[in-house]
């Protein structure tokens, strides 16, 4: 585990690409099986352990601690397990909590005029005893007083960072030695859900700060550690000199510990086969394209289609071990959906893998991603669901086609095999996306600017864009850049001042990221701003430092967390927000509420009272409701 | 703005000999029964107010009579009429501003009485930085702790902190938070050593703070045993040649300024957060950024910073500090200024002490500018500068 640890320590520091695989191929060169195995196992979000929520660990640390200080000291950090691991106690019995510091319990009146000193250096050991009793009065010394003034000023921990191994070992004598990976892993796995609570904080009291960091990361399976599941992959391949692409492709049927994938790597053994016969596949993402993009495509390369706004899935069908047809559903990050969808699977009923939108339809026609949302997160599904939200997949690629991989196939053959096993599929819940004809990217443009004309008919409203492929592309897991474009319709787009501001969490709570931005309207003393929405990204990190700046430098105000930044007709930042819709909202005070806000560029150029008015906003609202 | 009053009004305020001293005392002690603890100290605008005393706490705007607890510029600010410091703090005020940063000065020895109006005041070593001091304030039978920036932690650099009973404590909480426990600084610096044995052919850029922080590593090192040479970047070299001049042994300090690269190999630079990610580094050999700071505890503080070794080093108490310190007063009140007031606050009621934040804006600011700087601020402010809440600057 402590090795483990420090892989991961080193890993949440170490900027570099390169450098991350090489800290990975050192461990697993360095680290025996199944520990390595188990590790790849963690990168790659390959285990979970039913039982261990992130809720139980709250619940572990809150009977330790104050649970309001721990909300706060949570917010600040923005991570659990960090901060659990540097919150948690000192194992030295269960009568010891950070209220007993070595200091007498505060009087909630002074002594002074009882006659203590006036003043005396906590730093001066010999005068330990004095201070220790003075304001309170000649109490009875705290049990643990030795444990705080004698090694100083208080009874804090020195011990984890800097005592070394050996001087830890000594301490907590009394513990095992801290578990193994392997331990963990098999112990959280067979471990009933009584047992868990008692066994975690065990391992907990003997780790340090770094070991109880990495298991409660380990433990609810969130790193979070900027490793992709993909680098611990090219990392694994990198020991053996592989492709990743071929650890890609066999990964479905591999399970941790990886022992026949370390084997094989290690020149030990042969190459590990797949036996799932419904494997999930890594789904291919698209690149934004910027309007520079275009001058270095040609049209001609791309095959254009429909972006939906529904839910990408992966819909896979393969033979069983006795030759019957197994079904599942998948996320786009793999999770099994299968039991939400219920009413879809009788549709999958040849083996293959298509790629493609999960939409509702209601007589042919698209519903909203408001109505498809409805189907969404059900743990019962009810006939009457069903029969209100019909579920479709809309298909617009086929990764296999019974047993034949068709990933590393261009496009354009996916696409004919795709449209040969819908057609013999016969579902009317499964249909082809169908393809935009475009022969420049003008008029690609103007078929993304009205779909209603250019095919999408009364699907219109679920458009949410078009969608770029190279016609010559095999099907790679991640986001390469090149292959796939998606290309949204234009945002609307206004000025607005920037009201007040607020700070992020986590990696953000040293800067004021949230931002209530607001419009010009006509009040009882003339012009005031009106907050019209809250946006907290869109801003490149350069952007940010320069807003954090200026909220700093142009607080008038201070609540909480929040500040008032100066917005007058000539002072202020003007922001320019783009957003995707507009809505009545009798809960904000401009009786307006915007859909996906965010910042796309910062208008230092333009002074506040320039910014638009919620006239503005009130003319879009009424066009895009009469549309 | 009393910028030109004579340089012995201090004296003459301290007497009490002020005549509009003495008509504002007589007009604000127009009460019956006991002094209330805001009667002598109230936060306003421009920062901690003594009315009986006629006087304000480190101001953040100019005011006629100032107390300023240490140099950090977001305490230490220039423009007051008079300022009265320990002899460290008005130093570091006019090595910073200039000889002109305030009417008139005054400087005071820790422990030392002065009577100020109605009230009487003390400076107590604050264990923060050189000359920093936590004022206490007594009037009548109740006494007022004004702690400014402290911590308990051992330094080298300056006097120990030092626990001043008293009835209303003040106190800060930039790491008011259970996650913030710094550990040993001593443990910080070995990091920093085994590295630099580890990449002889490398640099190591230490990111600290110019006043207090940088010094304070130094002097770690020195104990550690490093003896080489240690190099400073140019907005290091007045303020670091000052705590020398006050008998803080640093042994051998270069600027690293006119140095050839190759020369750099194996040194340790200590540089402002800011410089260490400017184009400044470029002329060290493939540097190792250290950063020496107690945001250093919180991993994603550090990883955003581009932070490859994280030193958890800091000029402020921790948590455990903050809440030993509170308890050792033995204060009934407890104020919370700058920081994670919310937690603190919250902490001292749990104990069954009285305790509100005082939400005084400004201070705080240049800490935080440690940690923006680091990703990419290019402005290498040395010593910061100070920022009137309010005042608009366009980038």
């Amino acid at each position: 585990m402590n090795r483990f640890a420090e892989l991961l320590d080193r890993l949440a520091y170490e900027p570099g690409r390169n450098n991350k695989i090489k800290l990975l191929v050192g461990y697993f060169r360095e680290t025996e099986d199944p520990d390595r195995g188990y590790a790849l196992a963690a990168l790659t979000g390959a285990l979970s352990f039913k039982h261990a929520k992130p809720g139980l660990i709250r619940d572990l640390i809150t009977e330790r601690t104050d649970p309001v200080l721990f909300g706060y000291a949570y917010d600040y950090v923005g991570d659990l397990s960090e901060t659990v691991a540097l919150m948690w106690p000192k194992a030295i019995g269960a009568s010891h909590n950070e209220s007993l510091l070595g200091y007498p319990s505060p009087h909630p009146s002074p002594a002074r005029g009882e006659g203590a000193q006036p003043s005396c250096s906590p730093h001066d050991d010999n005068e330990v005893t004095d201070v220790g009793e003075g304001p309170t009065g000649g109490q009875a010394p705290s049990p643990l007083a030795g444990e705080g003034w004698g090694e100083g000023f208080r009874g804090r921990d020195v011990s984890d960072d800097l005592l070394s191994r050996n001087d830890r070992d000594l301490r907590t004598h009394n513990n095992p030695p801290p578990p193994t990976l392997a331990d963990v892993v098999t112990t959280l796995r067979t471990l009933g859900k009584a047992e868990l609570p008692a066994q975690l904080a065990r391992w907990l009291d003997e780790l340090d700060e770094t070991g109880r960091w990495a298991l409660l990361k380990l433990v609810t399976g969130a790193m979070r550690i900027g490793i992709s599941a993909r680098l611990a992959k090219t990392a694994a391949a990198a020991l053996g000199t592989k492709d990743p692409h071929e650890i890609e492709l066999m990964w479905p049927g591999l399970s941790p510990p990886y022992l026949d994938l370390f084997a094989w790597l290690e020149g030990r053994g042969d190459k590990p086969v797949n036996s799932d016969p419904t494997p999930f596949r890594p789904v291919m993402l698209a690149h934004a394209i910027e309007d520079a993009d275009f001058a270095n495509l040609d049209a001609a390369d791309f095959s254009a289609e429909w972006k939906w706004d529904g839910i990408r899935v992966q819909a896979v069908s393969g033979r069983d071990a006795r030759g019957h047809i197994q079904a599942r559903l998948y996320s786009r990050t793999g999770e099994d959906i299968t039991g939400s969808f219920p009413d879809l699977v009788p549709s999958l009923h040849l083996p293959g893998a298509i790629d493609g939108e999960l939409l509702v339809l209601r007589d042919g026609r698209v519903q909203t991603f408001n109505v498809l949302q409805q189907r969404l997160n059900r743990k019962v599904v009810s006939p009457k669901l069903i029969k209100e939200f019909p579920i479709h997949l809309r298909a617009y690629d086929l990764l296999g086609d019974d047993a034949n991989d068709l990933r590393e196939l261009p496009f354009t053959e996916r696409r004919a095999h795709l449209e040969a096993f819908v057609a013999r599929l016969n579902d009317p819940r499964i249909d082809l996306s169908p393809t935009v004809a475009f022969a420049s990217w003008e008029e690609l443009a103007a078929a993304r600017a009205d779909p209603k004309s250019a095919g999408a008919g009364d699907d219109a409203d679920a458009v949410e864009g078009v969608m770029l492929k190279r016609r010559d592309a095999p099907y790679l897991p991640g986001r390469p850049k090149g292959p796939w474009w998606k290309w949204k319709r234009d945002p609307h787009i206004i000025d607005a001042v920037l009201m007040y501001a607020q700070r992020g969490h986590g990696k953000r709570s040293s800067y004021y990221s949230d931002y209530t931005f607001g419009v010009w309207t006509r009040g009882e003393a003339g012009d005031e701003l009106v907050p019209v929405g809250k946006a907290y990204f869109g801003f490149t990190d350069e952007e940010l430092l320069q807003i954090d700046r200026f909220v700093r430098r142009n607080t008038t105000e201070k609540f909480g967390p929040v500040r008032h930044v100066v917005h007058e007709p000539d002072q202020g930042l003007v922001l320019e927000v783009a957003f995707e819709g507009l809505q009545r909202s009798p809960r904000h005070k401009s009786g307006i509420a915007m859909r996906f806000p965010r910042i796309s560029r910062l208008r230092w150029d333009k002074p506040p009272r320039e910014a638009d008015r919620l006239e503005t906003l009130e003319r879009l609202l009424i066009s895009m409701t009469a549309n | 703005m009393a910028i030109h009053q004579s340089t012995d009004f201090f004296r003459r305020w301290m007497r009490g000999s002020s005549p509009r001293v003495m008509a504002k005392h007589r007009g604000s002690s127009a009460y019956i029964g006991p002094m209330r603890p805001q009667d002598i100290l109230m936060p306003v605008p421009a920062g901690l107010c003594c009315k009986p005393g006629g006087f304000h706490i480190d101001p953040v705007r100019p005011v006629e009579r100032a107390l300023i607890t240490h140099g950090h510029s977001d305490h230490a600010r220039p423009g007051h009429g008079a300022v009265l410091a320990t002899q460290e703090t008005l130093d570091m005020m006019r090595l910073r501003y200039g000889e002109n940063f305030a009417g008139s000065t005054q400087a005071v020895a820790y422990g030392e009485e002065i009577r100020l109006g109605d009230v009487t005041v003390t400076f107590h070593p604050a264990g923060h930085v050189l000359g920093s001091a936590q004022i206490s304030v007594t009037c009548k039978d109740t006494r007022i702790v004004a702690s400014g920036d402290y911590k308990d932690a051992r330094d080298p650099t300056c006097a120990p902190f030092e626990l001043v009973p008293c009835d209303v404590f003040i106190t800060e909480a930039t790491f008011g938070l259970p996650v913030f426990r710094h550990g040993d600084a001593a443990g910080e610096v070995n990091k920093l050593l085994a590295s630099a044995k580890l990449f002889p052919e490398r640099a190591h850029l230490v990111g600290a703070y110019s006043l207090g922080k940088a010094q304070r590593v130094i002097a770690l090192l020195r104990e550690a045993g490093y003896d080489a040479p240690i190099y400073l970047h140019g907005a290091m070299e007045k303020i670091t040649y000052y705590y020398q001049e006050r008998g803080i042994a640093l042994g051998e300090l270069r600027p690293a300024r006119g140095m050839k690269k190759a020369e750099l190999a194996g040194t340790i630079t200590l540089a402002p957060p800011s410089a260490t990610a400017d184009v400044w580094t470029r002329r060290f050999p493939d540097p190792v950024t250290a950063f020496a700071s107690g945001w250093m505890r919180v991993r994603a503080r550090a990883r955003q910073g581009g932070v490859e070794l994280p030193l958890v080093i800091s000029d402020h108490a921790d948590w455990d500090g903050l809440t030993a310190t509170i308890a050792a007063t033995g204060a009934g009140e407890i104020w919370v200024t700058h920081g994670q007031e919310d937690a603190l606050v919250h902490w001292c009621k749990s104990k069954g002490l009285a305790a509100r934040p005082l939400d005084l804006v400004g201070y705080g600011d240049e800490d935080e500018g440690e940690t923006a700087a680091l990703t990419g601020e290019g402005e290498a402010q040395p010593v910061g500068e100070a920022q009137p809440v309010g005042e608009t600057k366009k980038p």
